[in-house]
Formats: structure tokens, sequence, C-alpha cells
């Protein structure tokens, strides 16, 4: 009898601490996800409000929704800014960055992973001891060389560059060292090329690594700012962050248009979170597979 | 002559890396050595570069004496290292921030999936456009930060003006670290350690339960021990990345002002390379960056192994 009663109270209590724990659970959630979202919805209020409206500052009354909906600024800032270009230009330079990478990239982690040739060990170490050193110090030269070459404000100093990565390869090379070699000996002995090991029995297998590091490369591309600062001079050339920055500039002396300014910034975003959503599940599975091993 | 498959492979291994490699050679190692030599140099990329021996270390890290004290010989390179290690005080919160909702999302409930990708947000959208927002939202005048603020005041009657977050030399740091944090908490950080998380096996708290331990026991004697790999590896990938950041902050939203408060080392670099043509100077500080970046690293192979637990699992 006693017994029972003393688990009873027990499990009650048990139960009372998980209701407690789940109140917790939620209210930082709640707190953490009002924090988050708060800044972005302002800047969706202020991307729909006109030039006048932005700056009535009214504390009492802030206005999260606007008396009037400006529409008219997602028209117009297509036409103040080339964003049209800007996305041209991103777009390509973000391909081809990305392919030229991944491209180069699993070829080398191939011969690193399964490969023996002399001095092989010695420059897999080159190459991890180079991703230490801090971004600006190679930064400098090779804007120089860029200069020298005459490339500055031309894709070829946006792309050239930043195709070749040891991280990449050392991220590949990583992943094709924990796949099983039996496949490969088994297309070995049916007579298969090196090339063909390659082609049709790695790469296959290694769907999740590559895609992993598209989508990293891609992002990386996609949202780097001082490389093509740097690079680029006339508006043809720039790429969408550093076009959006432009469009920043444009207001240097002036009381910005703030809401054709959000509007602009949320047409930059919008597209990279769609592409975000669909393909959350790599993003998550490779920052667990850089983070753990890198 | 007919090649031995050993000889072969060899031959395959030097034309699979030699496209890695050859960008390799050309854009990482020749411009480290190359960066190596200018800062023994001064060069303004117009005329022709001059050997200046150890001159830029030594007006880098050197004093001299001016009317009795010592005085830096560049005395903004040291503010500007100062105001980076300023900001680098926010990590600690961000890093406790990023486990703190790692810890809450990894519960079994309702809706976390929605949460994290809000979380998440921050860290998928270009930078330009979040510096651009809080920008916005920091303004003195009309920024929303400031609307919140002075009506919070006014509600229990203080008749307030607005912060100049942004302006003002005692809020500039302030604010960036502020967006920092908001930036930060809910991004690759928080991914890896719920990747930790979900690595400490389920056993151990069962075994915990199972002696009568509580939440807060768990927690300090089973999970902080478990994911300690994963917080040191936080950690000094935060401190690393620390060293180089917060340009893009002062490029779009301070200038790197106001009176240079919000310059870091990375911005001080652009500015010497870009804004006023001194590309052997500028070598010279990325080179500093670098051995600081190297010493910590070091350190951490030599100390870090004794501060973390590695399981055994």
């Amino acid at each position: 009898m006693r017994e029972e009663k003393t688990l009873g109270r027990i499990g009650r209590e048990r139960r009372r601490k998980n209701v407690l724990k789940k109140v917790l659970t939620y209210a930082i959630l709640a707190a953490g996800g009002v924090t988050m979202i708060l800044p972005f919805l302002w800047m969706v209020s202020t991307s729909l409000k006109s030039f006048g409206s932005v700056f009535i500052f009214d504390v009492k009354d802030i206005q999260w929704i606007p008396k009037s909906i400006c529409w008219a600024n997602y028209i117009d800032v297509w036409k103040v800014v080339p964003f049209a270009r800007f996305y041209l230009n991103s777009i390509f330079v973000c391909c081809v960055v990305t392919f030229g990478q991944v491209a180069t990239s699993a070829l080398a982690a191939y011969a690193f992973a399964r490969l023996k040739f002399p001095g092989r060990d010695k420059l897999f170490f080159g190459y991890l001891a180079t991703m230490m050193i801090p971004g600006s110090v190679t930064m400098i030269p090779v804007f120089t060389m860029m200069s020298v070459f005459g490339w500055i404000d031309s894709y070829k100093a946006l792309i050239i560059p930043a195709i070749f990565s040891a991280y990449g390869t050392f991220l590949l090379r990583q992943f094709f060292m924990t796949l099983p070699r039996d496949l490969e000996d088994a297309a070995k002995i049916d007579g298969c090329s090196l090339w063909g090991i390659f082609w049709r029995v790695i790469l296959p297998l290694s769907n999740t690594a590559l895609a992993t590091l598209t989508i990293f490369v891609s992002l990386g591309n996609w949202v780097s700012f001082m490389w093509p600062l740097l690079v680029t001079n006339s508006i043809e050339k720039k790429t969408l962050p550093i076009g959006l920055a432009y469009f920043q500039e444009m207001y240097q002396y002036a009381q910005p248009d703030w809401g054709l300014l959000m509007a602009g910034s949320l047409v930059t975003m919008v597209p990279i979170i769609i592409v975000f959503l669909f393909n959350q599940r790599f993003f998550i599975e490779g920052i667990k597979l850089t983070g753990i091993k890198g | 002559m007919k090649l031995k498959s050993s000889e072969k492979e060899a031959i395959a291994g030097y034309l699979f890396i030699l496209p890695n490699f050859a960008g390799f050679l050309l854009f990482t190692l020749f411009p480290v050595i190359l960066s190596f030599v200018f800062s023994f140099v001064r060069w303004d990329l117009l005329s022709s570069p001059a050997f200046v021996g150890l001159n830029n270390f030594m007006k880098l890290l050197g004093f001299h004496r001016e009317a009795g004290a010592l005085v830096a010989n560049d005395p903004l390179f040291w503010k500007c290292f100062g105001n980076t290690l300023y900001l680098m005080m926010i990590i600690p919160i961000e890093i406790m921030a990023s486990l703190m909702l790692a810890l809450v999302i990894n519960q079994k409930i309702k809706g976390v999936n929605f949460f994290k990708t809000v979380f998440f947000l921050p860290t998928i959208t270009n930078g330009v456009a979040i510096c651009l927002l809080w920008y916005w939202i920091y303004n003195t005048d009309f920024g929303l930060l400031n609307s919140l603020v002075v009506n919070a005041a006014r509600s229990i009657g203080i008749h307030a003006h607005g912060i100049s977050w942004l302006t003002s030399v005692a809020w500039a740091k302030p604010s960036l670290m502020i967006m920092g944090l908001w930036i930060m908490m809910g991004g690759y950080n928080m991914i890896l350690f719920l990747a930790a998380l979900q690595g400490v096996p389920r056993e151990l708290y069962e075994a915990a339960e199972i002696d009568g331990a509580g939440s807060w026991d768990k927690f300090w004697r089973i999970t902080w021990p478990m994911i300690s790999p994963a917080t040191f590896f936080v950690a000094v990938m935060a401190i690393i990345g620390g060293f180089q950041g917060g340009f893009m902050q002062a490029y779009i939203m301070t200038g790197g002002g106001p009176e240079h408060s919000t310059t870091t080392l990375e911005y001080l670099i652009y500015n010497h390379l870009y804004s006023w043509h001194n590309v052997g100077y500028a070598a010279s500080i990325a080179w500093f960056v670098f051995v600081v970046v190297f010493l910590i690293t070091l350190l951490n192979w030599r100390f870090g192994g004794k501060l973390v637990q590695y399981s055994h699992y």
C-alpha cells in the first residue's frame, strides 16, 4: 500500500516536472523565434511603405502594417538599380565557380584518397596547412596579380581565383576515405580503368557529399563580398551583394529611401531562402559532416 | 616500353590532382610567398616596389618616446586590434545562446523544425541585406529600436530621446555585437551543437535517471562533458573567425567610425590596400593576424586536449 503511494507521488512529481520543462522549452522557443522574426517583419513592413511614410516617427503607433501599402517599391527597385543585371552576374559567376570547384576538388580528392603516388601525403599536408592561413594574407597578392594581369573588372577575376580550394578537396577526400573498397576492387577485376572507377563507382556513391559541397560552395560564393568588391568597378560587372551595397552608396549624401532599400534587400534574399527550404537536409548534414571531421 | 601498374597509377594520380594543384600553386601557395615578400616592401601599386627591410613591422609593432612617454608608432593599428578583441567579447554569449537553442530544439516537441529554419535564416541570407536591415533598425531618428526604447521609457514616465546606436562611440560596438549575436546564435554553431547532442548515447541518461538524477545533474554530468569536443571546436572557430571579422559591418553600417571605434583589423587591411594603396603595410598586418591565429591554434593543440573529454563510444 505504502509503496504504491510513494510510487504515485514520484510519478506525479515527474509529470509536473515534465510539464514545467515543456513550458520552459516553449517559452525559450517563442522568445527566440520572435527575436529572429521581428526584424524580418520590419523589413517587409518597411519595403511596403512609400518614401514619406517611412519617416513618420510616432512611437505610440509603430506601423507594422502600413496604412497605405505601396507595392510600387517592388517595381521601382528594378528600375533604380539594374538588379536584373546583378542577378545574371551572380548566377553566372556562382554556377561556374561551383561547377569548377566541385569538379577539380572531386578529381584531386579521389587521387588523395585512393591513388598511390610519390609525395602524395606531403602534398595533402600542404593543402591542410594552407587552410589555416587567413584569407587576407592571400587576398592581397591575388588582388595585385589581378591588376598585373589586367583582369580587374572582368568575370575572370570574379571566377578563376575562386575556383580552386583546398577546403573542397579536404571535405571530399575525407568522404571518399569512408567508402568501402570492395566495389572498386570488383570494378578493377572487371577491367575498369581508374577514370571508370572514379566516374562510375566513386561519384555515384558520393551523392550526399557532392551535394553538400555544391551547396556550401554556391552559398559561399553567392554571399561573397570583399573579393567582388575589390575586383569590380563598373556597374555591369557587380554581383548581387556588391550591387546592393552600391544601391546604398547612392544615398551617401541624402536620407535613403528605406522602402526601396528594404525592397531591394528582400529581392536579393527571397530566392536563396526558397532554395534553402528545399535543400535543408543537405545543409544540416553538411554542417555536421564538416564540423565533426573538420 | 610498357609501364608497370604502379607507375600507371602514379601518373594517373598526378593527372587527377593537376587542375586543382595548378590553381593551388597559382592562387594559394604563390600568393602566400608573395605576401610574405610584400610585408618587407613599400609599394603603392603604381610606382615600382621598394625593399624596406623590417620597416613595416617596426611601424606596426614598434614604440617610440615622445615627451618622455612611450607612444605606439601606429596608434591606429593598436586601436583596431583593441576593437577586434572588444567585438570578440560577445563570442561566449553567442556560444551559450547557440547551445541553449540547440538544447531546446533537441526536445521532441511539435513545431521544432519550423523554429530550426527560422533560427537559421540570418545565416543563409546575404550579409549586406542583414547589415542594411540593422542599419535601418538602429537609425537614430526613425529606427524601430529607438521607437521601442522611447516608447518603453515614456510608459514609465521618462521623456527620453533615442539612443545614437551607430553614431556614438559608446554604443557603436555594443550595437554591432548585439547584431552579431542575433546572426550567430541560430547559425552553424547551433547545428553543430545539435549534432553533438544527438550523438550522446541515450543509455547514459537512462542510467542516470535510474539513479535519480535530475535534469540539472544530467546536463552538467553527462551532456556538458559529452559535447565538450563540439564546444571546443565551436569556440576555436569563433575566435579564429573573430580576428578576421567585422569588415562588412564597418563597410555598410559605420564606415569604421565613429572615431575609428568600429574599424577592425580586417577593415584596416582593406583600407591600407584599397583606399590608401599601402600594399606592403597591408600585407604586414595580414601576417600579424596570421601569427595570432597560428598561436591560438598551437595553444589549442597543446592545452585543448586536457579540457575536452573524448568519449569511448
